[in-house]
């Protein structure tokens, strides 16, 4: 019997209770989330500044059953996925030729890297005057964003591809095009997925601050009609949204970048 | 002069077309000539090693024979079917293994032929590998693999060895002796050591003021070992035209003419007279 409480105090004082590591790691944002809910609930913070979680929730639940979000939730989308596309293209365009020749280097990197340096934001206005107010100067303005980032990493990766291993592979017979398609451009694929999760970064932003200026659908929209009604949850829910967005964004280049680096060592399983 | 010299090397009496051939080869980076009218000859299925003080330019004619550098004035003369080993692997790393051999080749059989050279490496379990996880003497392997299918009748060789630790670069000189045997390509072996020069090849060129100072044949029995009286004599005579002198050395270690990277080549020297020169596989 004493033997067993000895036991017993031993393994107490060796092995304390303690959270699990998950339920450790979430307690403090949890407590947050309850203080805040209990900070509303009780008037200590005004919903016109902040709404509280389970209003939040009850606008998320509303917003979706309505089918209201869905609607905004695909235009906006499209409009990712329309300047996404041609700034993509276009930044992989222009790194080929900078990247793969001294003179599309020579006509294309010095106004490509002084361009870079304007904050292709503060062209709204100008973009506005030149395409109007309907889909072309949001989307014109994420593809502006994100070809910059894609242009710069690729244009860095093919010019930094292993010089010694091009040198070896040069003994090997190998024509330019199989070269640049079996060589360059997979070693130069680090750098682009770098650009690319930048990149969707970027367009997520221009998205934001285009469709906050005259647009009539789209997730931006939502926050800013909901600001003229005081719709603080609504605000909130756009915010989150966003946020889910550009989580779900790197978590498909993450994907992209387990199966096209698999030689990495980083990603063997061996 | 230089032409002089290839005429007495020991190389010239084998009958036979020189397989590479170089006259008069000049070539400068800045002020001085790096190559300097050097002129040489390599006969098919010969073992030259080529040795040198840093900066001698035994690299940049290396890489003229690997046709990456220009050769501006004088002929240059060679095979098209040559390969390079380098001091590195220098393997393709999203490349699998055995795509690493055979990239390039033309050949409709080209797997089997990449598989067959690994083989002959003994890197056959590697071949569906991804090169960064390979071994230092794997990787060099592979690199052996990749320049051996190609069926070169020239073989240069820049240092190969010299990155390895000391076993596996005793195995890989071996392997390299071995597969020169059977396949009898002329090799040209680029070192600082004058060791494995003396193990490996049929004769030892030493370059000087961009040209070939001397050029010695090492007439020694195969398999060589590093205490046999001649393996001695030839060692302290191309010492010397190194311009090392043996009775100022404290230890055994001569080769290490260059002081440079001499903690990255430990391989093979204090070896105690009568060990096999060449281990085989």
């Amino acid at each position: 019997m004493t033997a067993a409480t000895a036991t017993q105090r031993t393994g107490r004082r060796t092995r304390p209770w303690r959270l699990p590591a998950g339920l450790r790691r979430c307690a403090v944002p949890l407590a947050l989330l309850v203080l805040w809910q209990a900070s509303v609930g009780l008037g200590w913070i005004s919903t016109r500044s902040i709404p509280s979680p389970s209003q939040i929730l009850t606008a998320f639940w509303d917003l979706t059953v309505s089918g209201e979000l869905a609607v905004h939730l695909l235009v906006s989308l499209g409009r990712v996925s329309a300047g996404l596309a041609i700034g993509i293209s276009a930044g992989t365009v222009c790194a080929l030729i900078a990247g793969l020749s001294r003179r599309g280097e020579d006509a294309l990197d010095a106004l490509l890297q002084m361009l870079r340096t304007l904050p292709h934001l503060a062209l709204v206005p100008l973009f506005i005057l030149w395409f109007g107010i309907g889909e072309t100067p949001k989307i014109a303005l994420v593809a502006l964003g994100t070809a910059f980032p894609i242009y710069l990493n690729l244009f860095a990766g093919i010019r930094t591809v292993d010089a010694k291993v091009v040198e070896a592979v040069s003994t090997l017979g190998l024509t330019r095009g199989e070269m640049i398609a079996q060589v360059i451009l997979p070693g130069a694929l680090p750098a682009f997925l770098t650009g690319l999760r930048y990149a969707l970064g970027v367009a997520w932003l221009s998205l934001v601050v285009g469709e906050q200026i005259n647009a009539s659908s789209g997730i931006g929209y939502l926050a800013m009609t909901a600001r003229e009604f005081l719709r603080t949850d609504v605000i909130v829910v756009a915010l989150i949204v966003y946020a889910i967005l550009g989580l779900l964004a790197d978590l498909i280049v993450r994907f992209i970048e387990r199966s096209a680096l698999v030689w990495r060592p980083a990603f063997i399983k061996e | 002069m230089s032409h002089a010299l290839s005429q007495s090397t020991a190389s010239q009496s084998i009958i036979g077309k020189p397989v590479v051939s170089v006259r008069g080869l000049v070539r400068n980076f800045g002020a001085g000539n790096v190559l300097d009218g050097l002129s040489l000859d390599l006969q098919p299925g010969s073992f030259t090693a080529l040795l040198g003080r840093s900066g001698c330019g035994k690299s940049t004619l290396l890489r003229t024979l690997a046709r990456l550098d220009p050769a501006p004035e004088g002929t240059v003369h060679l095979p098209d079917e040559r390969a390079v080993v380098f001091q590195e692997p220098r393997l393709v790393p999203w490349m699998r293994v055995l795509r690493n051999v055979t990239l390039g080749l033309r050949h409709s059989d080209a797997e089997a032929r990449g598989l067959a050279a690994l083989e002959e490496v003994g890197l056959s379990h590697r071949a569906c590998a991804w090169p960064l996880t390979l071994s230092g003497g794997e990787a060099q392997r592979a690199a052996l693999a990749r320049a051996l299918v190609r069926e070169p009748r020239l073989l240069l060789l820049d240092e190969p060895f010299a990155a390895l630790d000391a076993l596996t670069r005793m195995r890989m000189q071996g392997l390299v002796e071995t597969l020169w045997r059977s396949h009898a390509p002329a090799v040209l072996l680029v070192t600082h050591d004058v060791d494995e020069a003396l193990l490996l090849a049929d004769r030892a060129m030493v370059m000087a003021n961009g040209r070939i100072a001397a050029d010695i044949p090492i007439p020694l029995a195969r398999p060589r070992r590093h205490g046999d009286p001649g393996f001695i004599a030839l060692r302290s005579r191309l010492l010397a035209e190194l311009g090392v002198d043996e009775e100022h050395l404290a230890t055994r270690e001569p080769q290490r003419t260059e002081g440079r990277a001499s903690a990255a080549k430990p391989g093979g020297y204090g070896l105690p007279a009568g060990a096999a020169a060449a281990p085989s596989l």
